[in-house]
């Protein structure tokens, strides 16, 4: 009960601070989830965006179902996902009206420069620690840059990225890395 | 029954939209208009305020046209209708991951896609920086005040380890002082 109670409270916060959709989160996500609550570690995190990104739906949800259920099963997917999306429910309903008078306040929209701008650094962040445990060597490290030119330079689809990754990480790892590890207990 | 309706629409869009709350919304604005549920002005400032609000784009949208069209109920099947999808096959999904976590070829493929998902977050904050640190009115085009807030909050995150949400806060009243 007590595990389902902060699973709540934790994706009610990072909900509830959220600006700018479902790559916004990561870094809140980290944070709480692994840094905090060390429910999670690192490289898990980053399987949780791979997956949230190959399926349809909001990353958000996706995200908090899948962190949920790996904590504490369907129960935890359930209150993990209520936790996200209350927040906005929430705050959408109640300030409905004044929201739409305040759209283009400028105090508002001077608040939000400042916000953008923190949210780039945040997940610029969320990189620089991600990246530490899933670029090991220098394998990873090419298939990184590689799947990167392909995604700014020519448009790749995300998904298409995705399963390319997999693909050459299936015949890498199998070749190279179980080998070495056979040999490795010899 | 326009409540049905409703959770029959977000269901398809929650369903069909791959790639988070921004690719939903030219669905949502499809559905909208096959059933003239708004105006096509109300919807841009919809999506204006879903975007300024915490929380995930695509639930604040669902979460607002249904309220917008239909009150409490309206918001609430909208919503619902907009994450049950996911639920449903991330939870599918989970378990089936779960069960071969071991397999030489799941491991092989997430060493693969780990380094790819990285490359996504970074695209990601490219997409964010182009918004973010160009100007037309700034010196040389580019908006410093912007750029010393992402080289101080990277700081603070990296070195400092303050929390995201400070710093959020932080940014919001440095926006209100300095621009």
């Amino acid at each position: 009960m007590k595990i389902l109670w902060e699973l709540f409270i934790t994706f009610f916060k990072i909900g509830a601070f959220t600006f700018g959709g479902g790559y916004a989160m990561l870094p809140l996500i980290q944070q709480e989830v692994c840094d905090n609550k060390h429910w999670i570690k690192e490289e898990e995190i980053v399987d949780v965006i791979a997956l949230s990104q190959s399926v349809p739906g909001a990353i958000a949800v996706n995200a908090s179902t899948f962190i949920g259920y790996k904590i504490s099963g369907i129960k935890g997917a359930l209150v993990a996902t209520l936790g996200t999306v209350l927040p906005s429910f929430l705050i959408i309903l109640s300030l409905a009206g004044l929201l739409l008078k305040f759209a283009g306040n400028e105090i508002v929209e001077k608040a939000f420069s400042g916000i953008r701008a923190m949210v780039m650094a945040l997940i610029l962040a969320a990189v620089f620690k991600m990246g530490k445990s899933s670029i090991k060597d220098y394998r990873t490290l090419t298939i990184a840059v590689i799947s990167f030119v392909f995604l700014l330079l020519f448009d790749l689809h995300p998904i298409v990225a995705i399963i390319f990754g997999g693909l050459a990480g299936v015949i890498i790892y199998n070749k190279f890395i179980l080998l070495k590890d056979k040999e490795g207990c010899n | 029954m326009v409540y049905w309706q409703f959770f029959l629409s977000f269901f398809k869009i929650g369903l069909f939209s791959y790639g988070g709350g921004f690719a939903m919304i030219p669905l949502i604005q499809k559905e909208i208009e096959s059933h003239n549920w708004l105006t096509a002005h109300e919807f841009v400032n919809i999506i204006a305020v879903s975007e300024a609000t915490p929380g995930p784009v695509a639930i604040n949208s669902a979460t607002f046209v249904g309220f917008k069209t239909a009150g409490f109920w309206g918001a609430f099947v909208s919503t619902l209708g907009v994450c049950l999808p996911s639920l449903i096959i991330v939870l599918i999904l989970a378990r089936i991951v779960d069960k071969f976590i071991d397999h030489p070829v799941v491991k092989g493929m997430l060493y693969g896609i780990r380094p790819v998902v990285i490359s996504l977050v970074l695209l990601a904050a490219v997409f964010v920086a182009q918004t973010v640190l160009f100007t037309e009115q700034g010196v040389l085009g580019v908006d410093w005040i912007s750029v010393i807030i992402v080289c101080l909050g990277f700081l603070g995150v990296m070195k400092y380890k303050l929390h995201p949400i400070l710093l959020i806060f932080i940014a919001g009243v440095s926006g209100i002082l300095f621009y």
